[in-house]
């Protein structure tokens, strides 16, 4: 009995400070990232071969996605304020839900499945089928070639991707709020205009995708980096990505959240 | 002054390649090596010389310490005890950039390739050439493909990776290596997976390069027969230590029991057969008894 | 896949993006109608600003001239001073009256400026002398009360 809590106790604590090991090693790991990306915008070739990957290939379902939450948020949103007979605020209610939340959380959430998952699967693969190693006797520092371009690629494409599924979202919520459901456009688009501040909401959905853009591109490219270089090891290191990353964006999204917005 | 620039400069260039064509001394020398990883020694009291021109193997079993002692010598690992020397320059104490600069003058042929497979054979050997020199495209041209005739595919220069047979993928790898012409050239494990036609083949390329280049060739593997046709000179390996040594004639008479059950791969000898495991009467019995 | 593509199509997804960034500042947000024209500053003491907000909006007869800059605390007499940038191309008369009003009934603050008659116009960096304070709602509810309260006793000293 004794002996069995004993280890159920040893187990946690490994398990902690295998964590806090991790969390490290990552952290170590971002700074030769960074320390390393000369080279990624000396030969920027290199970063916009993985813009293409990234960003140009993770367009159609950022601008599905944005079209429906959007065309969601007029049906609800509609049928909400109507009852409170303020049904022209629909744009407001449309922008700033985009805007603020919806547009930098629900794409990052997306670019993490569709983007992270794959970069993490192809680092991991390289250093599986040792071509990370064989970089590395090549004289050629992976993290330089291989890791800092995915990384900036993926900041790049961030804040461009939830701008995108926002502008998309919003004409949405036009094309059923207006077009479908008759609200003025006039007031559609004046009363958006004149709530939704470009310093206090737009620049600040910005930044959130912006740092939602750092973490997944961190976590993706860490997790490929540090996978067992098996198939298993992989396969797990794909999953741990996106799982990490959707739960890392929602809490860095209150976190901003709390400090971006908390007088308006 | 100005002359005193240009002599240094001089200097430096004739250290960096003169003395590796004319020393007497050996291209690499392992002296006293030991490696632990968790605490769990990997290899001890390893001592090898790999001279200047030769073709030199080093045999064993699978997990005996081959795959790390070459990881060892490329600097991607560090001793715990000992040292890699490779024309004279300790590896373990170079940088970072100066482990760069040292594996620039080496080659490495991975077990299965490890082409990138993401671009094509050209680029693939091109690869060294353009992240390392700035020599023009025209030129990258007839010298990636003056590699590729070398080991018998100019043809497949548009191919992806993922078109090649598991040989033709380890011939370009092989192009890939000997890019910036090495010193020094590792194989881990070349003949691993291949038809014995592509092993016969892979075998004469290993030969013919190492004696076009003038440089050194480590060959890892377990490939007894293959492998003796081509080398200067084995080291066997068992448990992290060697254990026999010499010329392939020698290795071929040796009377040693591990060597020759290695050689002629005989099932039980001195590596067992069996698992270590309590005696087999007694777990049969053992196990009624419970 | 060759570089030409490669480059055209991240160069079409960084300029659509671009767009799509250039369409929330214009189209959805207030940068259009904030940036461009030129602004002077009204000043304007209130004893109480309610729930008054910076970058809330002053109107003129319901049309948006201006957004309050500031609001501070004057330590001395105790009462909030409102900046206003206002667009330079209303000129107010100098006896125009400065309101706080509610939009709806739990609408957003704003501040109404009801146009007087004098001949001469505030120059940029002026006061407003005429202010009316905001309304707050448990100022009147309570003063409500207070007022029924003292009909009740009135009523039961009749008694």
């Amino acid at each position: 009995m004794l002996d069995s809590a004993i280890s159920a106790l040893r187990g946690l604590g490994t398990r902690v400070t295998s964590r806090i090991w991790r969390l490290g090693f990552a952290s170590r790991f971002l700074l030769a990232t960074l320390l390393y990306s000369g080279t990624s915008f000396r030969r920027f070739f290199l970063t916009i071969r993985e813009i293409y990957f990234t960003g140009v290939l993770s367009l159609i379902i950022i601008l599905v996605s944005g079209l429906f939450v959007g065309m969601v948020l007029g049906l609800q949103g509609y049928d909400t304020l109507q009852r409170y007979g303020s049904s022209e605020a629909l744009g407001i209610l449309v922008a700033l839900s985009l805007v603020r939340e919806l547009g930098p959380v629900v794409s990052a959430l997306l670019f993490a499945s569709r983007a992270g998952s794959a970069i993490t699967a192809e680092i991991g693969l390289m250093k599986a089928t040792e071509q990370l190693s064989a970089m590395e006797m090549m004289a050629v520092n992976p993290i330089a070639r291989v890791v800092a371009p995915r990384f900036w690629a993926g900041v790049i494409s961030m804040p461009l991707l939830a701008a995108l599924f926002s502008a998309m979202g919003i004409f949405g919520g036009y094309l059923v709020g207006v077009q479908l459901i008759g609200v003025d456009e006039g007031s559609f688009w004046s009363q958006m205009q004149a709530s939704v501040d470009f310093r206090e909401d737009i620049v600040n959905g910005v930044i959130k995708s912006v740092v939602f853009g750092i973490i997944v591109s961190w976590i993706a490219v860490f997790e490929g980096y540090d996978s067992e270089p098996t198939a298993e090891g992989v396969s797990g290191a794909t999953t741990r990505t996106v799982v990490t990353s959707s739960l890392a964006i929602l809490a860095a999204d209150f976190i901003l959240t709390a400090f971006m917005f908390r007088g308006a | 002054m100005a002359g005193t620039g240009g002599s240094d400069r001089m200097h430096a260039f004739a250290k960096q390649r003169i003395p590796s064509l004319v020393s007497n001394e050996p291209l690499v020398k392992i002296s006293d090596l030991n490696f632990t990883y968790d605490r769990r020694p990997i290899l001890t009291g390893i001592n090898m010389t790999i001279p200047r021109g030769k073709v030199v193997a080093i045999m064993g079993q699978s997990g005996c310490g081959k795959t790390t002692t070459l990881r060892l010598i490329g600097g991607q690992l560090k001793p715990s005890q000992g040292e890699v020397r490779f024309d004279g320059q300790a590896m373990h104490e170079l940088d970072t950039d100066g482990l760069y600069a040292v594996r620039r003058r080496m080659g490495m042929l991975f077990q299965f390739g490890a082409l990138f497979t993401d671009i094509s054979v050209f680029d693939n050997v091109a690869f060294q050439m353009r992240e390392h020199t700035n020599l023009p495209e025209n030129m990258i041209r007839d010298l990636v493909l003056l590699k590729l005739n070398a080991v018998g595919l100019r043809g497949a220069q548009n191919l992806m990776p993922s078109e090649l047979s598991g040989g033709m993928a380890r011939r370009v790898a092989l192009a890939r290596a000997i890019a910036l012409d090495p010193l020094l050239m590792m194989y881990d494990e070349p003949f691993t997976g291949l038809d014995p036609i592509t092993m016969g083949i892979i075998g004469q390329l290993i030969r013919k390069l190492n004696d076009a280049l003038g440089g050194s060739s480590i060959i890892v593997t377990h490939d007894v027969q293959e492998s003796l046709q081509i080398v200067d000179y084995v080291y066997f390996m068992a448990d992290g230590k060697v254990v026999a040594e010499g010329t392939p004639d020698e290795i071929r008479a040796s009377d040693k029991a591990y060597v020759h059950q290695f050689v002629w791969g005989e099932m039980d000898g001195p590596v067992p057969f069996q698992y270590p495991s309590a005696p087999y009467r007694e777990q049969i019995y053992g196990a009624a008894h419970a | 896949m060759n570089r030409m593509t490669l480059d055209l199509w991240v160069g079409v997804f960084v300029a659509i993006g671009l767009g799509a960034l250039l369409f929330l500042a214009l189209k959805v947000g207030n940068l259009a109608s904030t940036s461009t024209g030129e602004t002077y500053v009204l000043k304007a003491n209130f004893d109480n600003i309610g729930g008054l907000k910076v970058r809330a909006p002053v109107k003129s007869a319901g049309v948006v001239v201006g957004r309050v800059g500031d609001i501070r605390l004057d330590a001395e007499r105790f009462e909030a001073v409102v900046t206003m940038n206002i667009s330079s191309q209303f000129k107010f008369p100098r006896d125009t009256f400065a309101k706080i009003r509610t939009s709806g009934l739990l609408g957003e603050q704003y501040i109404g400026l009801a146009v007087g008659g004098d001949e001469q116009v505030f120059k940029p960096g002026d006061s407003v002398k005429k202010t009316e304070s905001a309304m707050v709602l448990e100022d009147l509810v309570g003063q409500f009360l207070f007022d029924k309260a003292a009909e009740g006793k009135d009523k039961s000293d009749v008694k």
